[in-house]
């Protein structure tokens, strides 16, 4: 049934961000797995608001009067405004870890010796 | 005298939004008041927390003494829509928010009065403070609302904003780790709360907590998005195994960064009770109270999921209790050690929840009785107590910690020494909250130990004795940093040390007149603050009623 796809692409792309998360080292994927996992949220919340042959949900006279459902989306736009600002702070993080580090690899960040 | 009492019943009614946004917009306010003068900013920012305090005790102190539940709609009369939809955002305190509050307001103050000397030779204070605030914010937020959706956005927030505060040293490698830890953490976690949150949506058309835990009917679907909730809410808080963030981010923040983590996770805590025990209330704990069972037989309740729920949490507590326990024998920061403690102190909480779950499923439905439930019910009491008590006796070791490093600029145990003959009360300090977290009578940690110990030992005494034995092992944790730290010859590099700032002084006093007040007048504590959120848990069809008025009480809540 092609309503059914974009539940599998949701699972596929929840997968996709963990599996970066937790085998990629560099942690710009890592940043990149968190984004897909939220993009995977964000499709099903937009998926859950549709109804077959629905029109969005503004009223304009004629035409069908069956609408999808509105409450997701306005989930989905605040959760789009959020997931902006954790990316961008990760990113940001990145940098200042770049910086100290002068790598990417999870591996070789945090540690150095306890002398401060 | 009656235009008085309307203000103050005025101001009662519309606290809840006010205890979110007075920190809120004084946040932003910060920067623009700094551009005047430092003083008159961090004046401003303690006047700001200590306002949103005063909403905060005000609020507590009428639901704690009435025990009734009070709701504050945004933007509209009535909770549901004139369709019956339940998606108006609204704030639903009852009694385990109040009792929240109070410890978010405790903590709050004593930050920022302690941020007050502590970041003075830090710059970008400006920004500091407003984090500050913005986190203050959210974390009362997750604790006064009663919509699901509203809970993740200010679970964000408080999120965003601890993670700016935890790599607050950008010039410090490690507290910048820390923070993409942190951030990372909280992020999974945060999406698995919404994919949860979207899938509750999807069945029942509601986002608020208390239409939900009415319509729950505990499908497939349901038990997935429990389980995610779970596993959000548990990364948040710092449970093994998702633990590895915490010593990081306690560790590295600033101290009076930390307090106010302590605060978040706590949040966390209390969201994944305020999950297991209202929202899916009418599966799980509806029935540890020790009361009138004559009902119980009307009721569907799913045994299996209570003991299997109360079998994982009980696992995993006690390994977060162990692992703590054992890394903080052999750390040698001494922030980083304290934060293994807290973890530690997590796994206490935690094993006194699981109690009260695996209590339930052993109350065969035929034979029901009151005394079955009853250690199930004081689990819970005694771990809703440690909260309390962990917030507070934490926290002062961690302030402590952040004046040694000031005084010193030193957080390794093997470079400390002998600073009880320069540092008196910081010391007394850090006796006060040493005893109280190993539970010592007769501190407020022991308060709730005994009740844990006494509720988990009815349970399985195999739990309680696990629980007492790392309790032991954690004092000897302690003893072992205070002899490194405090006692010993006198170091000359330490000659020059001075007793901490005032500031810092008040911040900790305030944190051990509580512990030492709640150590000796346990008794009050627990009857006026404790009983009260834990029978707000209980009793969860009183929630639901003060939402939805049509609801009955009597078949399945209020036990």
């Amino acid at each position: 049934m092609i309503y059914q796809i974009p539940y599998i692409a949701v699972v596929a792309l929840i997968l996709i961000g963990l599996y970066a998360i937790i085998f990629r080292r560099n942690l710009i994927k890592m940043v990149i797995g968190i984004t897909l996992i939220e993009s995977g949220v964000n499709l099903f919340l937009i998926t859950l608001a549709f109804r077959k042959e629905s029109t969005a949900p503004i009223y304009h006279g004629t035409g069908s009067r069956l609408m999808s459902l509105p409450v997701p989306h306005a989930l989905t736009l605040t959760s789009i405004v959020i997931g902006v600002a954790v990316t961008a702070l990760m990113l940001t993080l990145v940098i200042h870890i770049y910086k100290h580090y002068k790598t990417l690899d999870a591996r070789k960040i945090g540690m150095e010796g306890d002398e401060e | 005298m009656t235009g008085e009492l309307d203000l103050l019943a005025e101001l009662l009614k519309h606290s809840p939004a006010l205890i979110v946004a007075i920190p809120l917009l004084g946040a932003f306010l910060t920067p623009l008041i700094g551009k005047i003068n430092d003083k008159i900013r961090n004046g401003f920012a303690v006047f700001i927390v200590a306002l949103t305090s005063f909403f905060a005790f005000l609020l507590a102190n009428d639901i704690l003494s009435n025990g009734s539940i009070r709701t504050y709609v945004f933007g509209g009369g009535s909770a549901l829509t004139d369709g019956g939809f339940a998606v108006r955002i609204l704030f639903e305190i009852d009694g385990m928010n109040a009792f929240m509050a109070i410890i978010a307001s405790i903590l709050a103050l004593a930050g920022v009065i302690y941020s007050w000397s502590f970041m003075k030779e830090n710059t970008g204070l400006d920004k500091y403070y407003t984090l500050i605030l913005l986190m203050i914010a959210g974390m009362f937020g997750m604790i006064l609302t009663g919509d699901m959706f509203n809970f993740f956005v200010f679970l964000e927030i408080t999120s965003i904003a601890a993670c700016a505060l935890i790599a607050f040293r950008t010039n410090q490698g490690k507290a910048v780790d820390a923070g993409f830890k942190y951030i990372v953490i909280s992020a999974i976690g945060a999406l698995f709360i919404l994919f949860a949150i979207a899938i509750l949506y999807s069945q029942y058309n509601a986002l608020n907590m208390a239409v939900l835990a009415r319509e729950i009917q505990l499908t497939f679907l349901d038990k997935i998005a429990l389980a995610l909730l779970i596993t959000g809410l548990a990364m948040k808080a710092g449970i093994v195994p998702m633990h590895m963030w915490l010593p990081d981010a306690y560790g590295r923040a600033p101290a009076s960064v930390t307090l106010l983590l302590v605060g978040a996770t706590q949040a966390s805590l209390y969201g994944a009770l305020r999950m297991t025990s209202t929202l899916y209330g009418k599966n799980i704990v509806g029935v540890i109270k020790h009361a009138d069972f004559n009902l119980f037989s009307q009721v569907v309740f799913d045994i299996t999921l209570n003991g299997v729920l109360g079998f994982i949490v009980i696992l995993l507590a006690i390994l977060t209790i162990f692992i703590g326990v054992l890394m903080a024998l052999k750390e040698t920061n001494f922030k980083r050690m304290i934060a293994f403690a807290a973890v530690a102190e997590i796994g206490y909480i935690i094993l006194a929840i699981g109690s009260a779950f695996l209590a339930v499923s052993s109350i065969d439905s035929v034979t029901s009785s009151a005394v079955l439930s009853q250690p199930g019910y004081m689990a819970l009491k005694g771990g809703i107590f440690h909260i309390l008590n962990d917030a507070l006796d934490i926290g002062l070791l961690f302030l402590v910690a952040g004046a040694i490093y000031y005084t010193t600029k030193e957080t390794s145990l093997n470079k400390l020494g002998g600073l009880a003959r320069n540092m008196k009360y910081t010391t007394i300090f850090f006796l006060i909250g040493l005893l109280a977290v190993a539970g010592m009578p007769p501190l407020n940690g022991f308060a709730s130990k005994i009740l844990i110990y006494e509720s988990t030992y009815q349970v399985n005494p195999i739990l309680s004795i696990i629980a007492i034995l790392c309790s032991i092992l954690l004092l000897a944790a302690f003893v072992k940093v205070f002899h490194s730290a405090f006692l010993g010859p006198k170091q000359e590099k330490f000659d020059n040390v001075k007793e901490a700032p005032k500031s810092m002084l008040v911040a900790m006093g305030i944190l051990a007149c509580i512990i030492i007040f709640i150590g000796l007048f346990p008794e009050y504590v627990l009857n006026n603050i404790v009983t009260p959120a834990a029978d707000a848990l209980v009793n969860f069809g009183n929630y639901i009623h003060a939402v939805d008025s049509n609801y009955v009480i009597s078949l399945i809540g209020g036990f």
